[in-house]
């Protein structure tokens, strides 16, 4: 207010627990749908960790805890990471849609506190779903978890978020550039991801070219770390080269996101492309 | 020093088949500290691209714009600090209360909820809104409450600039009043300077020290409302501020509109 001055990282922080409370009442608001969502998470999971079970019922020779296990661990992963993207690359056509998006581009907090508002929300949100549909399949399955270093799962996930922000950020530009196809632009982005990064299946069968692509997708070092945590119950030491990549990715597609939103942000200003109608 | 200045303001946008249309065309405007101007033009004149380029969601040609000094295209940042917006749509998120909008645009300035909730009630309670319906859904409001509280999230973080973008636009005769009335309290309570778009003619001569006629993306004139008029006397006759409109564009408003469309 006018006469009260407050230091500019403090003026920046409380944007950022106005993104956070605001996507907390807006999940308030459509609690119904959340349920609706998590309800077919959970069983979209189940349903594909079952196929570890059809695997061994039609005459095929694995270890059916440890696939099972493998697949729900894909599955889960998917869910949060795929969920962080796709709220990120969300950004700019759920505001445009709304028809807020240039109330939120004239305030004067900064593009980083706005994505790192809609980043944070979207970590808790999607760990607390995760947590759920674990549980519910833990509860379900016989699952190998009994050597699991969840510590060391939660740590990669943490770290695998940042990486995954840059990216969704990256994405998020798309519908500055084309307020009428940007959006869907970013779902074929999130389904190469999936196609390309072993979410259930190891990246080894994929074609070279695939798996070229898989080598620049933080989703494959995620799920490795995650997978090698939870089933092999890998400590540190071990899940460093996992971390280890992730953190370049980090430090590379984070700077590298907002650099290229401030571009399409300045594109979308000089263009007119900001205002609802495209 | 002026609280707005625009000189020599160019906007240009290229639509489909490559044809340009010249949204702003060299437009000069000043609004001075505590004054109120309005811009008068039809659909398509360029006044909401004008709005947009001092709320730094557009970026000009060429010109410049100056917010008390500050360089609007070279620091935004500074800019949006001091100033706000009500536009022609209310702009909310329609599944959000009242409350939660407007606790959300404090935020956004900087402003907690701790300072923000005592003001909300006060400004509520200006605007004749009742407390309770702030914390009911955005949609289970009408267009006049809509704007109201559009208003109060534009006063909430105390702007001293403050851009009205057709703010009465679609609203009942009643709602338009109060809407009015409001916008008169906050001039005098406030030492806000106003630059208020709009094609109510009415509106602009009663709210505004000064009336800009603007057409195809230029100003074509930009004087007190009396002067105005007085520039297109005929046989000692001073016309009605609708005929001065139509003196100096030669269109009514409804016909300009209606040939932009």
């Amino acid at each position: 207010m006018r006469g009260t001055v407050k230091p500019l990282w403090l003026t920046e922080m409380v944007a950022v627990w106005g993104y956070v409370q605001r996507n907390y009442f807006l999940t308030k608001r459509y609690f119904m749908w959340e349920v609706v969502w998590l309800v077919y998470v959970t069983i979209n999971a189940m349903a594909i960790t079952f196929i570890g079970a059809g695997v061994e019922a039609s005459g095929g020779t694995v270890d059916t805890q440890f696939f099972m296990t493998y697949l729900l661990v894909g599955a889960l992963l998917w869910n949060y990471l795929s969920m962080l993207f796709d709220v990120l690359s969300e950004t700019v056509s759920w505001e445009r849609w709304e028809g807020t998006i240039e109330y939120t581009f004239m305030s004067p907090s900064s593009r980083i506190t706005h994505l790192l508002g809609m980043g944070f929300y979207a970590v808790v949100y999607g760990i607390l779903q995760t947590v759920l549909t674990l549980g519910v399949c833990m509860a379900f399955f016989d699952l190998d978890l009994s050597n699991a270093n969840y510590w060391g799962a939660l740590l990669v996930l943490a770290v695998a978020s940042i990486s995954l922000v840059g990216f969704g950020v990256v994405a998020a530009v798309l519908p500055l550039l084309s307020p009428e196809k940007g959006q869907q632009v970013s779902y074929i982005v999130s389904s190469v991801l999936l196609l390309v990064s072993g979410v259930y299946y190891e990246v080894e069968v994929l074609p070279g070219w695939m798996q070229a692509i898989a080598t620049v997708s933080p989703v494959t070092y995620a799920l490795q770390g995650a997978r090698a945590a939870l089933q092999e119950g890998a400590g540190i030491a071990e899940l460093w080269e996992s971390i280890r990549v992730l953190l370049v990715m980090g430090v590379v597609f984070v700077p590298l996101g907002l650099f290229v939103f401030h571009l399409g942000e300045r594109y979308a200003k000089k263009t007119g492309k900001l205002k609802r109608s495209g | 020093m002026k609280a707005l200045e625009l000189v020599g303001v160019d906007k240009s946008f290229k639509k489909r088949r490559g044809e340009v249309v010249r949204a702003l065309d060299g437009v000069s405007v000043e609004v001075g500290k505590g004054e109120v101007v309005g811009i008068l033009g039809p659909n398509g004149s360029g006044k909401s691209t004008l709005v947009r380029v001092i709320s730094t969601l557009v970026l000009p040609d060429a010109g410049s714009v100056e917010v008390f000094g500050t360089d609007a295209v070279r620091h935004p940042k500074q800019v949006q600090r001091c100033m706000n917006r009500v536009s022609v749509e209310a702009s909310f998120f329609k599944k959000l209360s009242a409350m939660e909008n407007l606790l959300y645009g404090a935020k956004l300035y900087g402003v907690t909820s701790r300072e923000a909730r005592p003001r909300i009630k006060d400004i509520l309670e200006n605007i004749g809104f009742a407390q309770k319906r702030a914390t009911e859904p955005m949609e289970h409001l009408s267009r006049g409450m809509q704007q109201k509280i559009a208003l109060a999230r534009a006063l909430l973080t105390s702007p001293v600039l403050m851009l009205l973008d057709e703010p009465t636009t679609g609203l009942d005769p009643r709602s338009k009043k109060d809407v009015q009335a409001f916008i008169r309290k906050i001039r005098k309570a406030h030492d806000s300077s106003i630059l208020l778009c709009t094609h109510d003619m009415g509106e602009a001569e009663e709210l505004c020290d000064r009336v800009g006629i603007m057409m195809d993306g230029k100003i074509l004139a930009l004087e007190r409302p009396e002067e105005l008029k007085r520039r297109y006397a005929t046989n000692g006759r001073v016309p009605t501020l609708e005929e001065t409109f139509m003196a100096a564009t030669g269109y009514s408003v409804e016909e300009a509109s209606a040939e932009k469309e």
